[in-house]
């Protein structure tokens, strides 16, 4: 028995380790990249691995030892090998040093993860010079390369990962001139704002948004706009960071004709990870973007024990019950549910700060599920513990909303 | 010699444009432009698969949306008649949506344009430039030609990077042919550039399209379309709008957003996708409807300005003409007896790329190590192009030839190593090539 796992980042591996120890066969991982470990490979700061490995560790760290804990637990990594479509249900073409293959599998598990949206993709208008970077781009330019990028550099964005740009951005000898978020505050943890902005004095300018780039050959300033007023700010700095705004890597799964979820952009999958597709399943990243590598691995650790049991049983469910969501809410993970089976853990996301809200699951008129939470922050992760094994009718949405409490 | 003020060939209103080779079929009949548009057509069909331009044959669909417009489309195949161009064909309304599924609702029919193509806007100027050099052209680059005096019966062009002597010269300088044009003492055009941006979505839009969804011109503007492009992407665009500042390549909200609301209406599921790139193209338009060329056997000057939207079609058609014209004013042109043929390496999706050939990756593993993965470059396309005859030596040059950091994620994955990769083949610091302050 053969299970390919396409990603060799935290749940990708995690899920390889997971299934090698529940004796599952023969794992192979693809990874595209030179080295296994994905995106922690050049988040070069602490706050790895607390959920899942159970201690602190660099992001570099972390992923070396996931990596070696797949080669330990006997999973065969194959790096540099890109997965380039489906040769067949159950097969896929890659390239690779070694050749132009294809490999076939019992049950496939993409863990492709997500990146954050480029500028173009905001739809960010301007000209076009260098200076404008993903934190990802940054990340590998300042950790991989060991390279400067700038002097002034304005961050787009006030959520976890625009405060880890900041921090880059200081180990690269370059100053973070403003934070820009179109929201009233930002929405990270007080304390990290205050270790990567706060004490360096960098200013988050609040309700804005980025109206325009500037500069010919390379980035000369940004004009901002109050998302209220309208009224523009020109900063001057010679390089822009995109962060956050993530979207799940999903070409794969799209053009597996996986039923996808229109808000997250990820692939519908139910409690056990499973996809559209018999014998295809998802996790990480690629279902929830983005959540801390620890979440992504344990579900990847989780949607393992949905592939160990479909290669024993051989038995698929039912088409899934959806879950879908009533704006603030802006996405839910996992998009499906097997009502054959628990609820488990959702993930969502809102679209706008609430306050003094109730969270409330529902089937039609019948209510699964509330639980009050003193504030929701967009672009934060929410967690909705809802569990139990409610009795689900099989044609109908389950739906998160949200309710205002008096 | 080929001078050129820019730090690469191809890099203005070439490489930013809707990349279709026209057939001409809504030209000004009876014009310069519609004859050489013509023959552009055919010439690029004939050398563009030799040189390795990646042209697809995807046909156009000039769709009606009223029934003014329908009324407008037996008029619009008649002037295509009239251009040489008689393959047009009424669709009726039903066969339309069978061509196009997602087209939105409410097109009346269409008139289809069967040899509308799709063209590489940066292959095609590379490939040209390339079989220049390798037939002997010296290629000065970086040399903006700013004075002109005359020295012994020749010219001399004084650029920012050193004269050149000259007995003859031919001005194809795009949005600044008026100004060398005055140089030589003409004042007979003004470039007023036509400024268009566009939006490239996602590859996963590609299946949503089958063919160029052109819209019914009015007098003013051919309007916007909605086209395949040959890297497997979509674009939408171009607005129009005249603007006096000839380096003015900033998009706008305004035009954007005006984008997303024809395309809204064009194809709705189009702009669900994500976008990839925006950018903008000059036009070099000038006050006059047709091209400016013309020869001074006195002077040994010819110009070639006014060179609108269809230059990349009509390129190799303008060629043709200018050095007939030059045959005619007294420059002997002789046939080359050994001319060495070039072949460009493809980035189009309709031909093999190198990650798809199992030979080509046994035989050189480096064409199956991909860097970029959203455009799926290989190590080795990108060290192929920084050795290149006209190498890459800006990421911007590297983009044009190999589709490097291009695509979905602009180089969120890719961008560090596709920088060290060109650096060290180039022996350029990656500071340098990020233009680090």
């Amino acid at each position: 028995m053969t299970t390919i796992v396409v990603g060799g980042g935290p749940a990708g591996l995690a899920a390889a380790i997971e299934l090698r120890r529940l004796g599952a066969g023969r794992v192979v991982v693809l990874e595209r990249e030179a080295e296994p470990g994905g995106v922690p490979r050049h988040c070069d700061h602490l706050g790895f691995g607390l959920l899942d490995l159970h201690r602190l560790l660099g992001g570099p760290r972390y992923a070396a030892r996931y990596a070696a804990l797949a080669e330990r637990a006997g999973v065969e990594i194959r790096s540099r090998t890109s997965v380039t479509d489906w040769a067949a249900p159950m097969e896929v073409g890659t390239t690779s040093p070694r050749g132009v293959e294809t490999i076939s599998a019992d049950a496939i598990v993409l863990a492709t993860g997500c990146r954050e949206r480029p500028r173009s993709a905001r739809l960010v208008p301007g000209t076009r010079p260098a200076g404008v970077f993903t934190t990802g781009a940054l990340q590998q330019i300042v950790h991989l390369q060991r390279e400067r990028v700038g002097r002034r550099a304005v961050v787009v964005g006030a959520e976890h990962v625009s405060f880890s740009a900041v921090l880059t951005l200081a180990q690269a000898g370059a100053e973070a001139v403003a934070m820009v978020t179109e929201y009233p505050a930002h929405q990270t943890y007080a304390p990290l704002a205050w270790f990567a902005a706060g004490r360096r004095g960098v200013p988050i300018l609040t309700g804005a948004r980025v109206a325009a780039i500037r500069g010919r050959d390379r980035v000369d300033g940004v004009d901002l706009a109050d998302v209220a007023t309208g009224a523009r700010l020109a900063i001057a700095c010679d390089t822009v960071v995109f962060t956050g705004d993530w979207i799940p890597d999903h070409e794969l799964a799209r053009r597996g004709a996986l039923a996808m979820d229109g808000a997250s952009r990820a692939p519908r999958v139910d409690q056990a990870g499973r996809t559209s597709a018999r014998g295809v399943f998802a996790c990480g990243n690629l279902v929830h973007a983005a959540e801390t590598a620890d979440v992504a691995a344990l579900g990847g650790r989780g949607v393992a024990r949905g592939v160990a049991t479909f290669l024993h049983t051989g038995s698929w469910p039912a088409p899934p019950v959806h879950v879908t969501c009533v704006p603030p809410v802006r996405w839910v993970a996992p998009g499906a549910i097997d009502p054959g089976e628990p609820l488990d853990v959702f993930r969502l996301r809102v679209d706008e700060p609430c306050a003094n809200v109730d969270l409330v699951v529902a089937q039609g008129t019948r209510e699964i599920w509330r639980r009050r939470y003193s504030a929701l922050v967009p672009n934060r992760s929410i967690r909705a513990e809802v569990g139990g094994s409610p009795a689900l009718r099989a044609e109908e949405a389950l739906i998160f909303r949200i309710e205002a409490r008096s | 010699m080929l001078v050129e003020a820019a730090d690469d060939v191809g890099t203005g209103t070439s490489k930013a444009n809707t990349a279709i080779l026209h057939t001409g079929f809504d030209a000004k009949p009876g014009t310069l432009e519609a004859r050489l548009v013509r023959r552009g057509h055919a010439l690029l069909l004939e050398h563009g698969p030799r040189l390795g331009i990646p042209i697809e044959r995807v046909g156009a669909l000039l769709v009606a949306w009223t029934d003014e417009q329908d009324a407008a489309l037996a008029g619009i195949a008649a002037k295509a008649a009239e251009n040489g161009y008689a393959a047009t064909r009424r669709v009726e309304r039903d066969e339309l949506y069978r061509l196009e599924p997602h087209l939105g609702a409410g097109a009346v029919a269409a008139l289809a344009v069967p040899d509308e193509h799709i063209i590489c806007p940066f292959t095609t100027p590379l490939a040209l430039a390339t079989e220049a050099v390798a037939n002997g052209v010296a290629l000065r680059l970086g040399a903006a030609v700013e004075r002109v005096a005359q020295a012994d019966g020749a010219h001399v062009l004084e650029t920012s990077a050193g004269s050149v002597v000259a007995r003859w010269v031919v001005n194809a300088a795009g949005l600044h042919a008026d100004t060398i044009d005055r140089l030589f003492g003409h004042d007979r055009f003004t470039v007023t550039p036509r400024r268009g941006e566009l939006i490239v979505f996602d590859k996963l839009a590609r299946p949503l399209v089958r063919h160029t969804i052109l819209p019914v011109p009015t007098a003013t503007t051919k309007g916007v379309l909605v086209a395949p492009t040959v890297f497997g992407n979509v674009v939408l665009g171009p607005t129009a709008e005249d603007v006096p500042d000839r380096a003015a390549t900033g998009t706008t909200a305004e035009g954007l957003a005006s984008l997303l609301g024809k395309g809204r209406r064009i194809l709705p599921e189009l702009v669900r996708e994500e976008v990839t790139a925006t950018y903008v193209g000059l036009r070099a338009a000038t006050e006059h409807t047709d091209y400016q060329i013309a020869f001074h056997a006195d002077q040994r000057y010819a110009c070639a300005g006014g060179i609108r939207s269809t230059g990349l079609t009509a390129s190799m058609a303008i060629a043709e003409h200018v050095a007939q014209g030059l045959r005619d004013a007294g420059l002997v042109l002789r046939r080359r007896d050994a001319f060495r043929e070039i072949r460009m390496p493809n980035i189009g999706e309709a031909f093999p790329r190198p990650y798809q050939e199992p030979a080509r990756v046994a035989a050189h593993p480096d064409y199956g190590c991909i860097v970029c993965h959203c455009e799926r470059v290989t190590r080795g396309e990108i060290l192929d192009a920084a050795r290149a005859p006209i190498p890459a030596r800006t990421l911007d040059g590297l983009r044009r030839r190999t589709r490097a950091a291009f695509g979905r994620c602009q180089g969120f994955y890719c961008l560090a190593e596709v920088t060290r990769l060109l650096a060290g083949a180039t022996g350029e610091t990656p500071a340098r090539l990020l233009r680090t302050p």
